[in-house]
């Protein structure tokens, strides 16, 4: 596909945000990680859906805050949220028996049945290339969201045929894993790029390529996948933000406390 | 009865060398006095424990204080990478540095362990990831009532854990808010605990949300106005997020490093 050149006027960032902040139904409650999908998180609930529920793992159920925090533990959180509550808490009685619809996670690594690493890089785990900051939240907020929904950005490197650590499940090595490994929640629904959207396939839960961004074309989403990529058909375009979304989302980025020009 | 105790005298009486010690503060009241001053006696050979090792850890870490470290997420929030913490994995400097990983909930639930004594603590976690591989701290368990095969992990029960909070009164009674983590746990799992608290009130008047510790739960208080800098103690301070975002820098290179300690930690008197 040649699509049209890029619009002038938005950053593939940016239509990343934008692109996962729309997947987010008004009212529902979704567990928040700091950086882009807590980005995407405010900006869906300064725009289409301002009664999202916002759970932060610091225990902040609820929270509203009206800047961008730089970490999940922020003042911010803490004055504006329904209630908080101890870290134990938040794990045991609102992630563990399924209340949050949507989980939100990054990754330095993903593969082709959406598992995560964000633990080492490098096959020896005692002599890493490269040393993550490990797990986190993430391997329970994987299991337990009814949904979750993955932001990263695409290229080889981060889309590997092998993630050199499973920290958090996807589909496993296929379908049925999930369900025979016990996991409540439903995986990856969708995974949100700088260059399109993949979904599982309903069949063999394969990560494909349904949507581009604008100006994407489907070669550059292949060349950023270090596995044979499968491609949805019809592949379609999302919608370009538009000027509202860019205008919230600009607001919002410059109201992160304590950021500098 | 929890004693009041000057820093410098309670870190001396409280942590040891070879400590099993936790210091945690979920983003909100962190010790970073408190650390500072462990760094300053310079101790050695600790296990470090704490969900979150961010810039205190990294400190401590590349201080050379720690043999080994257990945690779940080991980063500079909303910042990036934790460069002590790394060269201390990747390069063994200054000295080498065991792991011992987990999740955030498989962590919080050792601590719960801990602090009900009891040996370990039942949740659904872990599965199907590569962390129980790495560690014999989480193993599984059959529900005797339905059969369900649930995740086990090994009970926390720290030498010492050190905490910061808002308030003490004379009697050592602690008082907290905000986002209270999992400091209740980690100092009711610990066999001693020092809490550094920004000031030490006649009477604890109630603030919603509160955490009171009683005193006699307690080892020590410090008063330590300030003690969680950079980051914060609600209702006293704001997170410096710009420390934050300067420690990317500082910690990079390790004789940058080594200056910030030296003039930051070393030549600072306790307190400080």
């Amino acid at each position: 596909m040649s699509g049209p050149p890029p619009p002038a006027g938005w950053t593939a960032d940016e239509m990343m945000t934008v692109a996962a902040a729309r997947q987010l139904r008004d009212g529902v409650a979704c567990f928040v990680g700091i950086g882009l999908p807590s980005t995407a998180a405010n900006l869906a609930r300064a725009t289409h859906a301002p009664d999202l529920v916002l759970v932060y793992e610091s225990g902040c159920l609820g929270a509203k805050p009206d800047r961008l925090p730089l970490s999940i533990g922020d003042g911010v959180l803490a004055d504006t949220a329904d209630a908080v509550v101890s870290v134990p808490e938040v794990f045991n009685y609102w992630l563990q028996p399924g209340r949050i619809d949507v989980g939100f996670l990054g990754a330095a690594q993903l593969d082709r049945y959406g598992n995560l690493n964000t633990t080492v890089v490098g096959d020896d785990y005692a002599a890493p290339a490269v040393r993550l900051p490990g797990a986190g939240g993430a391997p329970e907020i994987a299991a337990s969201c009814r949904e979750v929904v993955v932001i990263v950005r695409q290229n080889p490197r981060t889309f590997t045929s092998r993630v050199d650590f499973v920290t958090s499940v996807g589909y496993g090595t296929g379908p049925g894993d999930r369900e025979r490994l016990g996991l409540r929640g439903g995986g990856p629904r969708l995974v949100i790029t700088d260059l399109g959207v993949l979904e599982p396939d309903p069949v063999s839960c394969e990560l494909t390529l349904t949507r581009l961004h604008p100006g994407v074309t489907r070669e550059q989403a292949r060349a950023a996948t270090g596995w044979e990529l499968a491609v949805a058909e019809p592949l379609t375009t999302n919608d370009p933000p538009t000027a509202h979304e860019l205008a919230v989302l600009r607001a919002l980025q410059a109201t992160a406390e304590g950021s500098r020009p | 009865m929890a004693t009041l105790v000057p820093l410098a005298q309670a870190v001396a009486e409280l942590v040891r060398d070879g400590d099993v010690v936790a210091l945690e503060g979920f983003t909100h009241l962190i010790p970073f006095a408190a650390g500072h001053e462990i760094i300053r006696q310079r101790r050695q050979e600790l296990t470090l424990v704490r969900m979150t090792p961010d810039v205190i850890y990294d400190q401590l870490i590349g201080a050379g204080c720690a043999r080994r470290l257990v945690f779940s997420w080991g980063g500079n929030p909303g910042v990036g990478s934790l460069h002590r913490f790394r060269d201390a994995v990747q390069h063994s400097w200054p000295r080498p540095l065991e792991l011992e990983e987990h999740s955030h909930a498989g962590m919080a639930n050792r601590y719960v362990a801990g602090a009900s004594g009891l040996p370990f603590a039942v949740l659904r976690g872990y599965t199907g990831t590569d962390l129980p591989r790495h560690t014999a701290n989480v193993s599984s368990v059959d529900c005797p009532f339905t059969g369900e095969t649930l995740t086990a992990v090994a009970a926390l029960r720290p030498d010492v854990t050190v905490v910061h909070a808002q308030r003490a009164d004379r009697a050592g009674n602690v008082q907290l808010w905000g986002i209270t983590g999992v400091q209740k746990e980690a100092v009711l799992a610990a066999h001693r605990s020092l809490v550094t608290v920004e000031e030490v009130v006649p009477e604890l008047t109630p603030v919603p949300g509160q955490v009171v510790l009683p005193g006699w739960a307690v080892t020590a208080v410090a008063e330590v106005p300030g003690g969680a800098h950079p980051s914060y103690a609600q209702g006293y301070s704001v997170r410096d997020n710009d420390f934050y975002r300067a420690w990317d820098a500082v910690s990079r290179d390790r004789d940058t490093f080594r200056a910030w300690l030296d003039r930051h930690v070393h030549r600072a008197g306790a307190a400080a």
